[in-house]
């Protein structure tokens, strides 16, 4: 059997099986993140919210997709076909490729590259174009200025997401993502970082164009933004796009910040727990604050949202940079090469 | 044997695609051809080992500048067909620029081919490093620091003299301060008057004339004059 692994044939399934076994939680996770958000949310304003289909409504979501399913897909006059059906995709695709590195225990990622960070980074900094293409395609007013406002927003946060990025790696001393967590074997980055990781979930927020921040989608102003257009599964897919890219930016918050899978104090009740679990438990943690954040929080005014990102962060992100380095010099600890 | 077929397939699509990129009708075509390009040559770049060339390829010319690219060119209005007129005129200075750069290039190759020792002459050899990132690394921040600070001071110029080109005061506009706002306390806003039964309070006192935003700062509204809130007022009136 083992032989059997060994040749081209083998290799290859064994590939599949593990993208599937990293996919199809992930889709299962993004099924559940929508119901779990009408219930969060129905919690927050005093309503049962989806309580019909199955057990508590735990059917929801799959009814939800068999609607989507039956659907017809309508490609409206003037759109430029292929580019309007091209655009879900890259939007569906990106968000799912960028789990290919994710470490989920010591060693447990499908590509464990060199450069897992940047890898990262590059990824969910091409999610603009699935949602500027989309705007384009769909040769509609709302959706073009939904799609403007994006690639604005998108450009911008990125800048102190990378920022934020750097001064862990600085701490580091390493872009595998193995390493980074393995860093924080005796403290979590949060403590020492904590500016940063304040600074990095709320671009995260403007990154996955989740509210206060959602703009792009803004429903009051102009109508449902990039995907007016978009019925279906051209719809469904941007959808399960969104979501799992906020359990994109979760994981990469627990691995940059909350010590991937790492238990809390590597002391004995909590190491019983494996560490997948714990790194599932950290991903739930942060997607409850994003719907949490959704729940509470009014849609930021678009000049405000770029002087948060160009007059807040990115000086903040930088002064922090400037001093992680410094202090890491000035007390020696700075990491010499990879870990 | 992959690696070959993946080169291969990756060298082609590059070709193909930065060929459309020239000769697509619709601009928007021309500049995503363009992002698949870079991505095929970050592709290229990992089959040669320089993984971290290709993330920052992507990260910086696809994540980046081709988002701006796309930004600009889907809200141009121009006539595109106009601008075509002149490809016949252009396109042999065009065709000589081509021939100069395949020129050099064949003769940076040339020079590897037959005389396989002058890689040894550089000044900067290849480092042997672990990782490209920590090789990159190393000769840029180490032995280059000097050349590398002044061409981003180089950038830095370039980028304030683009700011300082298209700067222009606008007066119209109302900026939000937050931090005023924030300052500002409900005894700089609000007053409590006690008012006599039937008096009422004189108009003059609490309905200041709005500024005009054409002939006043903008920075001047607002907080200078307390709104009256006259809810004592009523409070009495009921009674």
């Amino acid at each position: 059997m083992a032989a059997f692994f060994q040749t081209p044939l083998g290799i290859l399934l064994l590939m599949i099986l593990e993208a599937l076994a990293i996919l199809v939680p992930l889709l299962l996770g993004v099924a559940y993140a929508t119901y779990a958000e009408r219930k969060i949310l129905a919690a927050i304003q005093l309503r049962k919210g989806p309580n019909v289909v199955g057990w508590f409504g735990l059917l929801q979501a799959f009814a939800d997709a068999g609607k989507m399913l039956m659907k017809e897909t309508i490609i409206p006059t003037g759109a430029n076909r292929i580019l309007f059906l091209l655009a879900p995709m890259i939007t569906f695709v990106l968000a799912m490729i960028a789990w290919a590195v994710i470490p989920v225990n010591d060693g447990w990622a499908i590509a464990k590259i060199n450069v897992g960070v940047l890898y990262l980074f590059a990824i969910s900094s091409l999610g603009v174009y699935g949602i500027i293409i989309a705007g384009w395609a769909s040769n509609s007013k709302y959706a073009f200025l939904g799609a403007l406002r994006s690639a604005a927003q998108m450009v911008s946060y990125e800048v102190s997401i990378g920022f934020v990025m750097v001064s862990v790696l600085l701490c580091v001393g390493s872009l595998n993502l193995n390493d980074i967590v393995l860093a924080q074997r005796h403290v979590w980055f949060f403590i020492p970082l904590f500016p940063m990781f304040i600074v990095f979930f709320i671009s995260g927020l403007a990154e996955t164009n989740r509210s206060p921040f959602d703009l792009p989608e803004g429903e009051s102003e102009i109508v449902a933004g990039f995907f007016v257009e978009y019925s279906a599964m051209a719809f469904a897919l941007f959808f399960l796009g969104e979501y799992a890219n906020m359990f994109l930016m979760s994981a990469m918050t627990s691995i940059l910040f909350l010590g991937g899978w790492l238990a809390p104090f590597g002391i004995a009740p909590f190491t019983w727990l494996p560490g997948p679990i714990w790194f599932i438990l950290k991903i739930l943690l942060c997607m409850f604050v994003f719907i949490w954040v959704r729940g509470t929080f009014p849609r930021y005014r678009y000049d405000q949202l770029m002087r948060l990102g160009w007059k807040v962060f990115l000086p903040l992100s930088l002064f922090w940079l400037i001093l992680t380095a410094g202090f890491l010099m000035a007390t020696g600890l700075l990491p010499q090469g990879a870990a | 044997m992959i690696t070959m077929i993946a080169f291969y397939l990756f060298a082609a699509i590059l070709i193909a695609s930065a060929a459309m990129v020239v000769s697509a009708r619709n601009p928007v075509h021309s500049v995503l051809f363009l992002i698949l390009a870079f991505f095929n040559a970050a592709g290229l770049f990992l089959l040669n080992g320089a993984e971290f060339l290709a993330m920052i390829l992507v990260i910086v010319y696809v994540g980046a500048v081709a988002v701006l690219f796309l930004f600009v060119v889907m809200m141009l209005d121009v006539n595109f067909v106009e601008l075509r007129e002149g490809i016949q005129r252009y396109a042999p200075i065009g065709a000589v620029v081509g021939l100069i750069l395949f020129a050099e290039l064949l003769m940076v190759v040339g020079v590897w081919h037959f005389s396989p020792a002058i890689s040894t002459l550089r000044v900067a050899l290849t480092p042997m490093a672990e990782q490209n990132t920590a090789a990159l690394g190393d000769l840029l921040y180490t032995h280059y620091i000097l050349l590398f600070q002044i061409a981003g001071l180089v950038l830095l110029v370039a980028m304030i003299g683009a700011i300082v080109l298209t700067l222009r005061e606008r007066t119209l506009s109302r900026h939000q301060v937050i931090a005023r706002q924030i300052a500002r306390s409900p005894d700089d806003t609000l007053e409590l008057v006690s008012v006599a039964l039937n008096a009422g309070i004189p108009a003059a006192s609490f309905r200041r004339p709005l500024a005009d935003p054409l002939a006043e700062q903008p920075q001047e509204h607002d907080d200078r004059h307390p709104h009256i809130v006259s809810g004592a007022a009523h409070h009495e009136e009921r009674h």
